[in-house]
C-alpha cells in the first residue's frame, strides 16, 4: 500500500546502534498497539536504515511532519500514538533538545545536525525501509540502471564517472573513473567488480551505516560498473563485524534478483550480472586492496606489490575493479543526475561530498554528510556541536588508525585529501575522533601503534619489527621509563617503515606517532623529562585519591574496589592504598560525591 | 577432556561435518566460508576438522591451518559459556574502554583472547561493533551493552557467575 494513503508513518530507526538501544522492540510494540487499537489503516508504522545522530537513539520519525523523537522506549509508544499520531500533538520530553542552547527543536532538518549536512549518499539512509525494493524504487531506484544500459555506452558510462570528478572514497582518493578506465581496458577475462566493504577503521560505521539503510545503491552502482568495465560478477567482501548490513545485503540482492535486476539479460539488454557476498574473518589488513583479494581467493590476507595493480591482475590474476562501497554508491546519482552536477559541489581538486563519523568527545555522535571542503571547526563545532560542557577541545583525528591527529591551530584547514596530508593525517574513510584535554596525546599514539601492529600479516620488516620496536618505545615512555633520545628513535623508525614497508598498513603506521610529535611534543617531554602525564590518563604516571573534604564515608568504593585497596570507617573519609590501587578507575566510577580524583 | 583437538564429551556427527564440507566444495564455495560455516556448527575449530577439510579441499593442511590462524575470528579452542567481547575501537578507548578492560581481566583472572578455567567466560577485545555513540560498549553473548562502565561491567560479571 502506498504511502500516499496513510494519514501519518511513523518510522522507527534500525541502524545497528539503536537496535543496540532496544529499537526492535520499539518497532515491535508499535504494530501490535496499531494493530490492537484498529488503526492500522490510518497510521503506517516502518523501519528505516541509520539516521546517523546515534547519539540520540533509539530515534523515531513521524512523518509527513518530520518530527524526530529522541531516546525513545517502548514505555513511550502509546503517549506517541495517542498524542501525535491521533492528536497531532507533540510529546515534549522526547524532542531534541540543543545540549547547549537547550533550545527544543521538533522537526529534524531544524536541527543544526542535520540543517548543514547534504545527503547525498545518505539520502535514504533515515527515510526508506532497507528491506523493501520498492521503497527504493519509488526514490529514482535503478533508474541509473536503466539509462547506463538502454541509453548509454560503456565508454559514456566512463566519462561521465570521470567528469563527475568522484575520487575513491576508500582512502587514497584515486579517480574512480580512470580506475574503471584502466579495468575496461586492461586484457584478460573474466572481469571482475569487487566493492569494499571491510571498513575496518575503529570508530568509522559509514559503510556499516550506508549498507544497513540502503543497500541497493551499492547494487545499482555495481551493476553500472559491471556493464561499462565488462565484467559478469561482483564481489561484496563485508566484514564478519557486521551481521546486520550483511543480513540487508541478502534480502537486497534475493529482491533485485526476483524482479530481473540482477542476473540474466537485464532490462532486456544482453547485461548479465551476478552478486555474491564473501564475509571477512578478522583482519584489518584484508582492507587493503589485494589483501582482500587474496582472502576471497582463500588465502591469508597478505598483500601483494603493485604494479601489477588489480585493474590489470586482480581476482585469479583477472582484471579487477576494486572500489569502496560509497565510491559505488555514488554512481547512480551521477548518472541520474549529470557529471556537472556533482562536480559543482566540492573544491577544485575534490569532488562531492564526503560521509564522516563524529565520534569521541564529542556532543552529537553520529554520522554526517557534508560537502568536501567544509573547514574542520564548521564540521566539529557547528555540526557535530562541540565538545562536552565543561571540557575543551584538544584534538582531532582524522583517517583512522593510519591517520594523524590535528591540533586547534589546524581547525580552519578545508577537510579535503590534499590539505589534510600535508597537515599529517589522512582523509582516509572518513573517521572522525574528536579528543579533549583528558586525552594523552602520547597514550593515544600508543593505542593506535598497538593496534597496527596487532594487525601487521607479517610479510615484510620493516611493518613487522618496526612497528613492534615503536610500541615498545611508546611503551616506556608512558610508563615513565622514556629517554629524549627514544624521540630520535621514533623518527628514524618512522622513516624506514615509511619507506620500507610493502603497504599502506605499515607505511602509515607511524602516521599517528608522527603527527603527535609534530604537535604535541611537549607532552613527549613532560613524559620523558618529568616523568608526568599533563592529561592525567598514563597509569604509571598517575595516581588516585579520595579528596577527604567531599568523602563522605558512604563505603560504595570501599565495597566495589576489586583489590581491596581503599580502607576508612563508616560515615569517615575513606583512603586509597597506593599500593595496592591498580588504577582501575571503579571507585570514580562509582563516587556519587565526586571526591576520588586523579593526579 | 580434549583429545587431539577433538572435544570427546561434546562428540558431533563428523559425517554430517564431511557432508557440509563436500556440498559448499562442491559449490566452490571457497576455503574461509567453509571455516566459517563450520565454526558457526561446533562454536571452534577443532584440528582434526582442519585435516578432514584439508583432505576434501585437497589443500596442503598447513595451508589450512595457516589460514585459520591468520584471521583473529577462527577460534582452535572451545569458548566458554559467556562470551565477553569488549570493544576497544577509537571511540570506546577515548570513553574509557581501558579501564573497563582492566577491571573484566582483574575479575576474571584471565588475558585477553582467554577463556576461565572452568570455562564461564571467554573474554575478547574487538575493534570497532560500529556503536560508536554508545562508547564505550561491548557485547554480551552478541548483545550490545551500550555506556559500560567499570561498575557496570563488574555486576554484570557478577550477575553471570
Amino acid at each position: 500500500m502506498s504511502s500516499e494513503v496513510y494519514e501519518k508513518e511513523v518510522l522507527c530507526c534500525e541502524g545497528t546502534g539503536c537496535v543496540a538501544g532496544g529499537s526492535e522492540n520499539i518497532y515491535f510494540s508499535f504494530l501490535d498497539e496499531i494493530k490492537s487499537k484498529k488503526l492500522n489503516k490510518r497510521f503506517r508504522i516502518s523501519i528505516t536504515g541509520c539516521h546517523g545522530l546515534c547519539e540520540m537513539g533509539p530515534i523515531v520519525v513521524i512523518q509527513p511532519e518530520g518530527i524526530l523523537y529522541c531516546h525513545t522506549s517502548v514505555e513511550d509508544v502509546p503517549e506517541i500514538i495517542e498524542k501525535t499520531l491521533i492528536k497531532s500533538d507533540l510529546v515534549d520530553h522526547l524532542l531534541y533538545k540543543h545540549p547547549i542552547t537547550s533550545e527544543i527543536i521538533p522537526e529534524y532538518k531544524e536541527i543544526p545536525f542535520y540543517k548543514y549536512q547534504k545527503r547525498i549518499l545518505l539520502r535514504n539512509c533515515g527515510v526508506i525501509n532497507p528491506e523493501d525494493i520498492e521503497e527504493y524504487i519509488r526514490r529514482e531506484g535503478y533508474l541509473a540502471l536503466k539509462k547506463a544500459l538502454l541509453e548509454m555506452t560503456p565508454e559514456q558510462i566512463i566519462n561521465e564517472i570521470k567528469n563527475s570528478g568522484l575520487r575513491g572514497r576508500g582512502g587514497a582518493g584515486f579517480p574512480t573513473g580512470l580506475k574503471w578506465e584502466f579495468t575496461k581496458k586492461a586484457k584478460g577475462e573474466p572481469k571482475y567488480i569487487v566493492s569494499n566493504a571491510d571498513e575496518g577503521d575503529p570508530g568509522a560505521f559509514m559503510d556499516r551505516s550506508l549498507i544497513e539503510g540502503d543497500p541497493h545503491a551499492l547494487l545499482e552502482g555495481m551493476l553500472i560498473a559491471g556493464h561499462a568495465i565488462g565484467a559478469k560478477e561482483g564481489y561484496i567482501y563485508c566484514r564478519a563485524e557486521y551481521p546486520l548490513a550483511i543480513h540487508r545485503l541478502k534480502i537486497a540482492i534475493r529482491q533485485a534478483k526476483d524482479l530481473g535486476l540482477i542476473g540474466e539479460n537485464i532490462f532486456g539488454s544482453d547485461f548479465c550480472f551476478n552478486i555474491k557476498i564473501k564475509q571477512g574473518a578478522g583482519a584489518f589488513v584484508c582492507g587493503e586492496e589485494t589483501a582482500l583479494l587474496a582472502s576471497i581467493e582463500g588465502k591469508r590476507g597478505e598483500p601483494k606489490p603493485r604494479p601489477p595493480f588489480p585493474a590489470t591482475s586482480g581476482l585469479w590474476g583477472k582484471p579487477t575493479n576494486i572500489n569502496n562501497v560509497k565510491s559505488y554508491s555514488y554512481v547512480p546519482q551521477i548518472i541520474i543526475n549529470g557529471a556537472d552536477w556533482f562536480s559543482s559541489i566540492g573544491t577544485e581538486r575534490s569532488k562531492g561530498t564526503m560521509v564522516f563519523a563524529l565520534t569521541g568527545k564529542i556532543l552529537s555522535t553520529g554520522l554526517v554528510e557534508v560537502p568536501i571542503g567544509i573547514s574542520i571547526r564548521e564540521l566539529v563545532f557547528d555540526i557535530g556541536g562541540g565538545v562536552l560542557p565543561g571540557k575543551n577541545f584538544k584534538a582531532v583525528q582524522i583517517g583512522g588508525p593510519l591517520g594523524g591527529c590535528l591540533p586547534t591551530e589546524k581547525l580552519d584547514l578545508p577537510i579535503d585529501y590534499e590539505p589534510i596530508t600535508e597537515a599529517g593525517a589522512i582523509m582516509g574513510s572518513g573517521g572522525m575522533i574528536v579528543v579533549d584535554e583528558e586525552t594523552c596525546m602520547v597514550e593515544f599514539a600508543k593505542y593506535f601503534l598497538q593496534f597496527a601492529s596487532d594487525e601487521s600479516c607479517g610479510q615484510c620488516v620493516p611493518c613487522r619489527l618496526g612497528g613492534e620496536r615503536m610500541l615498545e618505545i611508546l611503551t616506556r615512555i608512558t610508563n615513565g621509563k622514556g629517554k629524549l633520545e627514544d624521540l630520535k628513535k621514533l623518527e628514524k623508525l618512522s622513516r624506514v617503515m615509511n619507506q620500507g614497508s610493502l603497504c599502506a598498513l605499515g607505511q602509515l603506521t607511524p602516521n599517528p606517532v608522527l603527527s603527535t610529535l609534530r604537535y604535541f611534543k611537549d607532552e613527549y617531554i613532560a613524559h620523558i623529562v618529568d616523568k608526568r602525564c599533563p592529561a592525567g590518563e598514563c597509569e604509571a604516571l598517575i595516581t588516585y585519591h579520595i579528596d577527604e573534604k567531599k568523602c563522605t564515608g558512604c563505603t560504595r568504593c570501599f565495597k566495589k574496589c576489586p583489590q581491596n585497596a581503599i580502607s576508612g570507617e563508616k560515615k569517615k573519609p575513606h583512603k586509597i592504598d597506593k599500593r595496592l590501587c591498580i588504577k582501575c578507575g571503579v571507585c570514580k566510577d562509582i563516587c556519587k560525591f565526586d571526591a576520588v580524583y586523579v593526579m | 577432556m580434549v583429545y587431539d583437538g577433538l572435544d570427546m564429551e561434546h562428540s558431533f556427527n563428523m559425517e554430517r561435518i564431511i557432508k557440509i564440507i563436500d556440498d559448499m566444495n562442491e559449490r566452490n564455495e571457497g576455503l574461509i566460508p567453509i571455516l566459517q560455516r563450520l565454526q558457526d556448527e561446533l562454536g571452534y575449530l577443532p584440528i582434526n576438522i582442519l585435516k578432514a577439510i584439508s583432505e576434501k579441499m585437497n589443500l596442503p593442511y598447513q595451508q589450512v591451518f595457516g589460514v585459520t590462524t591468520f584471521y583473529s575470528q577462527f577460534r582452535l579452542e572451545p569458548q566458554g559459556e559467556n562470551l565477553i567481547q569488549l570493544c576497544d575501537g577509537t571511540a570506546c578507548h577515548i570513553k574509557g574502554s581501558k579501564k573497563i578492560i582492566k577491571t573484566i581481566k582483574d575479575k576474571l583472572k584471565i588475558e585477553k583472547g582467554e577463556t576461565t578455567e572452568d570455562m564461564k567466560f571467554t573474554f575478547q577485545v574487538v575493534y570497532c561493533i560500529g556503536s560508536c555513540g554508545l562508547s564505550p560498549t561491548g557485547m554480551i553473548n552478541k548483545k550490545v551493552i551500550p555506556r559500560l562502565t567499570p561498575g557496570k561491567i563488574s555486576t554484570i560479571l557478577e550477575e553471570l557467575s
